[in-house]
């Protein structure tokens, strides 16, 4: 549907594009650490690549989401290069708003790139982003606090064991939670950790008929569980911290244990940002009825727009900051633990990443035995771990986020919150037209 | 009053027609272009996200934002936050105007300090406020209640919309004090000292002088607050998110929801009609009521 | 005389306590931009030894003056598109009254009233199709008209007031337009015609919906740069409150500098 308008005003505007010698791209990006990190290192690749200028901006998560979405559907144009994740990707990709990524050079060394992460960016076989960091979930803990309390850390803990821990070393005098958890809602942020604990507790988003299961007994059981866990043994206003709350929570010794992404490992081991580098212990994520989908996959990757004006410039850039070389780069610069994570078989083979990240190993086999495509009990029709790779998800997504962290805060009861969900959930789909 | 002067009258020459002309004619393609777009819009089926779904589709749009129980709650978070706010700036501002009206010492500068917060762009301030001000770990309202050994409060999670209250109306109450500064500023002296004369405690006198003196000077800071608070965006998204639930959803978040989560045009533009008419509604009784007030 | 002295003493500290608290968050946020990260989220403390670190730290992510510039040019350049628009239209209004100005007035209000997330999308497309995304020009428009009613309502309650005698008698001592209008009008306008400005200067600078939706790098204004640094991961209360200041510093020495002259005619009419 191509709008066309003739007002007078676009008469009146003349406007022309600076018009330079070198290619100038825009890059859009999230404000992570990893990614201000690029920022900061591209002075290397316009030195190397004079003829490309680059321009950045930079925003915060749900903004960049939304700037971006809103420019990708209405084909606006405005940036030749996208910071995306492993949910837009293919849903990108198949409305044909990507522009598809065969043809990488011979040095971008593909095959070096973990399968599941960059398969989560494919569509019908074709890559459309290339990871720039990768994860998984997996659980955080303090060594030091579960010595003081004589607890022994099993290879595979169960939640029951967790809550168990929880209460024996939750210190709410000395600002010690037991266990820290996303709250704060958002299909992102709390969503994506109790997606993966109703994974583990065998429910589902959507049956093979797109019902959803939200009033199940299995996301019963995992919600309840979450609500009276984080009430109980959790830090004060859980249901607002989100990934980098509870990350500045436990780098400052305010939590016991914390489940969440891989990419915190980094950062609590490096003491310049964590007070807890030397009591750093980690364990996979917990498990329940079933380990199917009880950590996530996700990852942060670059693409090109298909409304880009200057896909080679672009296609020169990401294939530079995925790169080995990148790595290495930040490696030098940066120090080892700093490199983005996730997206390299090379990087966890590399001595100095090895010697420098005790949790490498860890977090590669998270990645590596994440499966999108099987991540439930029972069958189901989507793919995804912690979300369920639809366009209507984002939404869905958010509406029930709203009800978990509602039922967290005791302004509704579980029962309420869940039931609000399915039904908003099935007016949502039932608008999209999945039942005919 | 002034007697009506006939439309062939001139101003240097040229007819209202040809003055006022630019802005009416701007301003009405402002307001018909995205109107008639979302009305048009409104009767579409057209989700950005599902490019091969369109069509028209009549009144689905609007019976599927009607049937949504979260458009009631939004209309009724609208209408909250727009009242307390109202009434806290009103009743503040009038309160403060009293005493900023009165001799002290360096009352210029304590007047530019307690209007400055309204120069504050509204993101800056909900993110100064989520996170210094109101953080239950590190907020200094936090450290308040602990030199109190009181627990301290999660704002956002256990007063949601008490939160969004504190914030807007920290952002509005220096604007009503600006004004109702100003009018206070014309009170007839004479007649204050003539009531007090006739032995009137500072209570009469604040309300059969003071207050009917300022009566247009509420109605305007009502129907400009009106006109902004209808439409709070930047707070909300910056803090709650329009939660926990929808605790703290207004009609313009809820909107924003629809138009820019679910990226459906069509549910967002019937939001944004339903608006237009809500607007209006309240134009009509509220902005009327005013504005005869100042025109007398 | 005592009793006098001692009423206005209390007056005065009460005044002062709460314009104390009112500030309170502004000063607080200016002194969290001087502290380290750790310090920041330790307990409230005044006693810290002050650092620039985060104002440095803030400025190789983004240049602020580029951001800053962009504001500048579309707070004041809307203003005075929207004042040249306005004034006529509100001068016409407040001379020449006929049975529709009131029913314009209001209308013109109302236009405000519209959320506007829902037209973001019909905007988008229109703004994509004249070129008008990410041009300093296509902000300058969208606040002109987004200002435009409040302005113009302004502009005719100030004008309304006017003594009308003396425009009456200035022109039937043969004065032409011209002379009417520098001579007369201008003088007895301004403090209306600034105040109405400065307060459209404002509200242009602090609007966040647009500047964030309808630019990307080129015409980016501080909002956008707020928005590079909320919420990011670690510990970063410093380098918010750091770039939180310098986004709203201009505006807030600006609305300190002319407050007088905005109370001055910020009065809508309010005050006969």
């Amino acid at each position: 549907m191509k709008l066309s308008y003739a007002l007078p005003l676009a008469g009146m505007i003349a406007f022309s594009s600076i018009a330079a010698d070198a290619e100038t791209i825009t890059v859009a990006t999230v404000n992570n650490n990893d990614m201000v990190i690029m920022q900061r290192l591209s002075d290397a690749f316009e030195k190397s690549h004079p003829d490309i200028n680059l321009q950045w901006v930079v925003l915060e998560e749900n903004v960049l989401r939304q700037r971006l979405t809103t420019d990708i559907a209405t084909q606006g144009g405005q940036f030749d290069v996208m910071t995306i994740g492993t949910y837009e990707a293919p849903i990108w990709a198949e409305r044909g708003w990507l522009t598809p990524l065969d043809n990488l050079p011979a040095d971008y060394q593909q095959g070096d790139l973990l399968k599941p992460v960059i398969d989560g960016l494919s569509y019908k076989g074709k890559p459309y982003a290339l990871p720039f960091y990768a994860e998984s979930s997996m659980m955080y803990y303090r060594k030091d606090l579960f010595k003081k309390a004589g607890i022994k850390m099993t290879r595979q803990p169960t939640w029951n064991e967790v809550r168990d821990w929880a209460s024996k070393i939750n210190d709410p005098e000395n600002k010690v939670a037991g266990i820290c958890l996303r709250g704060k809602p958002g299909w992102g942020e709390n969503m994506a950790f109790a997606s993966t604990l109703v994974n583990t507790y065998g429910g589902r988003w959507f049956n093979m008929d797109w019902k959803p299961e939200i009033d199940s007994k299995a996301w019963h059981d995992a919600i309840t569980f979450y609500v009276n866990l984080l009430n109980d043994y959790g830090p004060k206003g859980a249901s607002s911290n989100g990934f980098n709350e509870n990350l500045a929570l436990f780098s400052r010794g305010n939590c016991g244990m914390w489940v969440d992404a891989t990419s915190a490992a980094g950062k609590l081991y490096n003491p310049d940002e964590s007070e807890v580098a030397d009591k750093l212990g980690f364990a996979p994520a917990p498990v329940a009825v079933t380990p199917k989908g009880s950590h996530w996959l996700w990852s942060w990757a670059l693409a090109i727009p298909a409304s880009s004006k200057s896909k080679d410039a672009a296609k020169e850039f990401i294939t530079w900051a995925t790169s080995r070389q990148y790595i290495t780069l930040v490696g030098e610069k940066e120090g080892w633990t700093s490199v983005p994570p996730g997206t390299r078989e090379s990087t966890y083979t590399n001595q100095k990443y090895q010697q420098a990240a005790p949790f490498a190993d860890f977090v590669l086999n998270a990645i590596r035995n994440a499966d999108p495509t099987d991540s439930t009990l029972k069958p189901s029709p989507y793919t995804g771990v912690q979300f369920a790779g639809i366009p209507e998800f984002q939404s869905i997504g958010t509406q029930v986020g709203q009800m978990i962290a509602a039922a967290l805060t005791g302004e509704m009861s579980v029962d309420q919150a869940l039931s609000n969900a399915q039904r908003a959930t099935e007016r949502t789909m039932e608008r999209a037209g999945y039942y005919k | 009053m002034n007697k009506p002067r006939t439309a062939g009258r001139t101003v240097g020459g040229l007819r209202p027609l040809a003055l006022q002309g630019p802005a009416v004619t701007l301003l009405f393609l402002w307001m018909i272009v995205p109107l008639a777009m979302t009305i048009w819009f409104s009767l579409q089926r057209y989700n950005l996200l599902m490019p091969g779904m369109t069509g028209f589709a009549g009144l689905e749009n609007y019976q599927y934002l009607f049937t949504d129980p979260a458009l009631w709650t939004a209309m009724l978070n609208t209408l909250l936050l727009v009242g307390w706010v109202l009434v806290i700036t009103v009743v503040g501002g009038t309160l403060l105007a009293v005493l900023f009206q009165q001799e002290f010492f360096g009352r210029g500068i304590a007047r530019v300090l307690v209007i400055s917060p309204f120069f504050v762009m509204p993101t800056v301030s909900a993110l100064v406020w989520k996170n210094l001000m109101m953080h239950p770990a590190n907020g200094v309202l936090a450290w308040v209640a602990s030199l109190f050994g009181a627990e301290p409060v999660d704002w956002f999670s256990s007063l949601p919309m008490t939160s969004i209250v504190i914030i807007v109306a920290w952002q509005w109450l220096p604007f009503a004090l600006l004004i109702l500064l100003t009018a206070m500023q014309s009170l007839d002296e004479d007649q204050v000292e003539a009531a007090r004369m006739d032995g009137a405690g500072p209570l009469s006198v604040f309300f059969f002088i003071t207050l009917p003196h300022l009566k247009r000077a509420i109605s305007v800071v009502i129907m400009i607050e009106m006109i902004f608070l209808l439409t709070v965006f930047a707070e909300i998204f910056v803090t709650t998110s329009g939660g926990p639930g929808l605790a703290t959803t207004n009609l313009a978040y809820l909107i924003y929801i629809r138009a820019l989560l679910d990226f459906d045009v069509g549910m967002a533009s019937a939001g944004g009609v339903v608006a237009i008419v809500l607007a209006n509604i309240v134009a009509i009784f509220l902005v009327r009521m005013v504005a005869k007030n100042l025109e007398d | 005389m005592n009793n006098s002295m001692f009423k206005r003493f209390c007056i005065g500290l009460l005044a002062w306590v709460i314009a104390f608290v009112i500030f309170f968050p502004i000063f607080w946020m200016v002194l969290t931009g001087f502290k380290t990260e750790t310090a920041a989220i330790a307990d409230p403390s005044l006693i810290f030894s002050p650092t620039l670190d985060s104002y440095i730290e803030v400025q190789q992510r983004a240049d602020y003056f580029k951001f800053a510039w962009n504001s500048v040019v579309i707070s004041f350049g809307s203003t005075i598109l929207a004042l040249l628009i306005a004034i006529p239209a509100a001068y016409s209004m407040a001379f020449l009254p006929t049975r529709r100005t009131k029913g314009t007035l209001l209308w013109m209000l109302s236009t405000k009233m519209l959320p506007p997330v829902g037209v973001l999308v019909p905007i988008y497309l229109l703004f994509r199709d004249t070129g008008l995304l990410d041009t300093k020009l296509g902000l300058v428009i969208v606040y002109t008209l987004m200002n435009l009613p409040i302005v113009v309502w302004m502009l005719y309650t100030f004008f309304k007031d006017l003594p009308r005698d003396i425009l009456e008698a200035g022109r039937m001592d043969g004065a032409s337009t011209l002379q009417e209008v520098v001579y007369l009008l201008l003088p007895l306008t301004l403090p209306g015609i600034a105040s109405t400005g400065l307060l459209s200067v404002i509200l242009s600078w602090n609007e966040a919906f647009w500047s964030l939706n309808l630019t990307s790098s080129q015409a980016a204004p501080l909002t956008a740069y707020i928005a590079s640094f909320s919420s990011p991961e670690g510990l970063f209360w410093a380098k918010l409150s750091a770039a939180s200041t310098m986004a709203i510093a201009p505006i807030l020495v600006f609305g300190w500098l002319t407050q007088k002259q905005m109370v001055r005619g910020l009065t809508f009419g309010a005050v006969k």
